[in-house]
């Protein structure tokens, strides 16, 4: 088990600051996310767009942004968990002690939910059979590509996931690409590729329509689609991959015996607190009477926040307050002399 | 003020009023319309703010930006008069407006 000073849960703009809040502090912590990047929302659905209200930033995208906080924190050599979930949250005294999906385990006086909307998981197909083979034949990301040699494959989506991954996939197996409009998404260069791979036979491109069943239940032989038009066509099918996006799903947060405002966890505006000691919200996920969901909120949300995680992991010390532009302190934890 | 009509999969319906200048989502959030998730807030981010329009009103409301559109691909069950509720902006030409909540946003 590790112990550490404050455990942030979510990697997304929020949880990156808390890591410098903190920092400055002289307080040591760890970073969990369940993507397999730091970012969150900016990095996950919105990369490109330009954000216009960050302080003293007129113009920068959610990646710009997330590479400048994670700039902004190097100097604290923090280790960030991604592709990590926390699913057990329990007290013990004064601590609290995080358990992962990956089965690391945490041990804190702090713990930081910078959770947003909740975890990113994949948007999976809705129908009953796809769920029983799921794992099997049905997936919503490639692990090993190795495994999906020489095999019928169904692709679903008009983004680049689907796009990248049928042209790649193409190269050792029969690939159908099935999208619910004619037009995709995905970069055109990479559509491009995969319409000449079509005149050679390698791809086929169904459009527009939609999965209306698998037709194996234990087993998959074989899907249905159904055409916009109507019409239905049976496709051989041995794996079928489906590149519906991500959703943000609240997940275990809700057991963790918070007080909860439908999908927010309710906090003081003071320290941002929950009703458990210790346990913090910022960012979109916290909830108080005039709540903005912006990024400079969750900022300041986690400022204030991070006074009290020292004050609970140095129970001896005494709090003072540092500006960064005047404290010899502050500038060595930053490396600068 | 225009009065917007909630159906939901099962066909149970809501008429509320909502202020011009809304959105179809703000609208159902504010008075708790279930069905509607919107849990990106309104940028346009996350597709569970879903609606299909009914078809008399589809073509009076401005049409879909291609953003829209990609978002759409997003998701369960899109239909062809699939929109985000977050893009209808409510005024008084769509008083009546129906629209109905799919059966589940995810």
């Amino acid at each position: 088990m590790k112990k550490t000073d404050a455990i942030i849960i979510g990697a997304g703009p929020v949880g990156l600051f808390a890591v410098h809040q903190l920092g400055i502090k002289g307080l040591k912590v760890v970073v969990i996310d369940n993507l397999n990047k730091a970012g969150g929302q900016c990095i996950e659905l919105y990369p490109d767009k330009p954000i216009y209200d960050i302080p003293a930033v007129p113009e920068c995208t959610g990646e710009q942004l997330t590479s400048r906080l994670l700039e902004q924190i190097k100097p604290f050599k923090t280790e960030i968990f991604l592709n990590e979930r926390v699913d057990e949250v329990y007290q013990e005294k004064d601590n609290w002690i995080v358990k992962t999906n990956n089965k690391n385990q945490f041990i804190a006086p702090n713990i930081i939910i910078a959770g947003g909307v909740g975890s990113f998981e994949p948007r999976k197909i809705s129908l009953k059979e796809a769920e029983k083979l799921e794992g099997k034949s049905v997936f919503y990301s490639v692990q090993n590509k190795e495994k999906l040699r020489n095999k019928k494959i169904a692709i679903f989506g008009g983004g680049d996931s689907a796009l990248d991954w049928a042209l790649e996939l193409s190269k050792h197996s029969t690939i159908t690409l099935i999208h619910r409009r004619n037009e995709f998404r995905g970069a055109q260069h990479t559509l491009s590729k995969i319409k000449d791979l079509e005149k050679e036979g390698k791809v086929s491109i169904k459009t527009p329509c939609q999965i209306q069943s698998l037709d194996n239940e234990k087993e998959l032989k074989s899907i249905t689609i159904k055409f916009d038009d109507g019409k239905t066509e049976k496709i051989q099918t041995d794996v079928m991959l489906g590149f519906f996006g991500l959703i943000m799903k609240l997940g275990p947060i809700a057991e963790w015996g918070l007080n909860m405002d439908k999908k927010t966890i309710e906090v003081n505006s003071k320290n941002f607190e929950t009703n458990k000691k210790g346990i913090f919200a910022v960012g979109d996920i916290c909830s108080y009477p005039g709540k903005l969901r912006l990024i400079l909120s969750g900022f300041h949300e986690v400022a204030l926040a991070s006074v009290e995680c020292f004050k609970r992991a140095r129970p001896n010390e005494k709090y003072k307050f540092e500006f960064t532009t005047s404290s010899k302190t502050i500038h060595n934890r930053l490396g600068k002399k | 003020m225009p009065k917007i009509i909630y159906k939901d999969h099962q066909g149970n319906s809501k008429t509320i009023e909502v202020e011009s200048g809304l959105s179809v989502m703000e609208g159902a959030i504010q008075k708790e319309i279930p069905g509607i998730d919107a849990d990106c807030g309104g940028s346009m981010a996350c597709a569970t703010c879903h609606v299909y329009v009914n078809d008399k009103w589809f073509d009076k409301i401005p049409k879909a930006e291609d953003a829209e559109i990609d978002m759409i691909d997003m998701t369960f069950e899109p239909k062809k008069n699939s929109r985000l509720s977050c893009q209808i902006i409510v005024n008084d030409d769509l008083d009546g407006l129906e629209v109905t909540t799919p059966e589940k946003q995810t």
